[in-house]
């Protein structure tokens, strides 16, 4: 068996796979914080909120977490369009990103915000600050960083659902290597340089995360240690 | 029934049907791929544990989809008329052998290290401390994230639809397609996934929850 790889296609295709490899990162820059907030929120309003809220949330996330995110797609694209509400297939893409991150990261935010150790929020209470002065300075940066090699798997794991996309017809790498294949019928070779594109966006985007927790965590950049 | 009729109902079962093979070809194919994966990834070889690791890291960077693609289209070079059955099967037994041999592997070293050196103590072989006392260990911690993982496995399935398998979700697409009745197709067939998927998720929770009473 002797094939014949042929890697042509990246000289003569080379502008649509940039824009595909931009496509994909605009979409999960994006949807990364809208995600984050509203995890973090859903966690918040499950773990305090009225009785009310607690239900809805929870039916939220158990609706969320058990079905496909390309039903959610199909779902939120074909049926705004019969509501008649044409937002256009970027825009719904990252609507579905979003409310999908939001459910899966307010579970691991809840988690992070139970895994704070008690005296923690004591200490915070001697001190005389406010339910607001705890959550935004003692509870929130402490979760985050608990949980945060959690919450960078799911943000890289979003960036690959992004792949998805391409069924609602916004043009994202995959969507690309399609339309490629289908030009130049290399379908395996297109595949495969598409596939080393992915693995590249992962690492990158594992750096960046990584970064941005040297940033965002003042106490880890200071004492360097695990939390 | 909301302006669907019922055919069309059977027509979305017929799919599910094919996403509950599919998913239990996954399985399978990824239990008897991913098993040596989590042995390699804790064996003391230095070329079996980078080798394995390289495979996880590679297949847990490349989305599900373009893995699909690739096997569809890689298998077809050889000559072979690839059935998308076939081609998704392989691609999902890929996927999930990458993700339980990493939980499978995190089981296996969550058992005790005393565990190992008692039966060192009594001179058990390597072999017989692994089959005798780690694994029966390892299983009972192995039960809920395994579980929790199948509706990973059912979930991802409908990725299956970019190589144009007869899934649940390619079926709903058909129908939406030709009656376009979104909200009631898509709704409809969230409800069959969500039917499969709850219970399983469940069950991953209660089996957890059990285990550490049972630890405490």
């Amino acid at each position: 068996m002797d094939y014949v790889f042929d890697f042509s296609f990246l000289e003569s295709f080379r502008s649509e796979i940039i824009n595909g490899v931009r496509l994909t990162v605009m979409l999960t820059v994006v949807s990364i914080l809208p995600g984050f907030a509203l995890g973090t929120a859903c966690a918040v309003g499950r773990l305090y909120g009225p009785r009310w809220l607690q239900t809805a949330i929870t039916i939220y996330i158990e609706a969320i977490r058990n079905t496909p995110l390309i039903i959610q797609v199909f779902w939120l694209f074909f049926g705004l369009t019969v509501l008649g509400a044409r937002i256009g297939p970027f825009n719904a893409a990252v609507i579905a990103l979003v409310i999908n991150t939001g459910a899966y990261s307010a579970e691991i935010m809840r988690a992070g915000f139970q895994a704070i150790p008690k005296g923690q929020l004591e200490a915070a209470n001697c001190l005389a600050m406010t339910r607001r002065q705890i959550f935004w300075n003692i509870q929130l940066p402490q979760a985050a960083e608990l949980v945060y090699p959690a919450l960078v798997s799911q943000f890289i794991l979003m960036m690959l659902a992004t792949s998805i996309m391409s069924q609602i017809s916004v043009e994202e790498l995959t969507g690309v290597g399609y339309q490629v294949q289908s030009i130049t019928f290399r379908g395996f070779d297109v595949y495969l340089v598409i596939a080393v594109l992915y693995l590249a966006l992962a690492t990158m985007l594992r750096l960046c995360l990584h970064g941005a927790a040297q940033l965002a965590f003042t106490r880890l950049r200071k004492l360097r240690t695990p939390l | 029934m909301l302006g669907v009729s019922l055919d069309q109902y059977g027509f979305l079962v017929q799919g599910a049907f094919w996403t509950v093979v599919l998913s239990l070809m996954g399985f399978v194919g990824g239990t008897i791929v991913g098993l040596p994966v989590a042995l390699a990834r804790i064996s003391r070889g230095w070329f079996l544990c980078r080798a394995s690791s390289l495979y996880v890291q590679f297949v847990q960077g490349i989305p599900l989809p373009v893995i699909m693609f690739v096997v569809y289209f890689g298998v077809s070079i050889y000559g072979f008329d690839v059935n998308a059955l076939v081609a998704a099967a392989i691609a999902m037994t890929l996927y999930s052998s990458a993700y339980l041999g990493e939980i499978w592997k995190g089981c296996i070293q969550a058992v005790p290290k005393t565990q190992w050196e008692a039966g060192e103590c009594l001179a058990l072989t390597n072999l017989q401390r692994f089959i005798y006392i780690i694994l029966p260990q390892a299983l009972r911690i192995a039960v809920p994230p395994t579980v929790g993982f199948l509706v990973q496995i059912v979930k991802n399935t409908s990725y299956s639809v970019v190589i144009g398998f007869f899934d649940l979700t390619y079926s709903a697409k058909i129908l939406n397609n030709a009656t376009f009745k979104p909200f009631v197709i898509f709704t409809a067939a969230a409800l069959i996934y969500f039917a499969i998927c709850f219970p399983l998720s469940r069950y991953a929770r209660r089996f957890e929850l059990r285990l550490h009473r049972r630890n405490a």
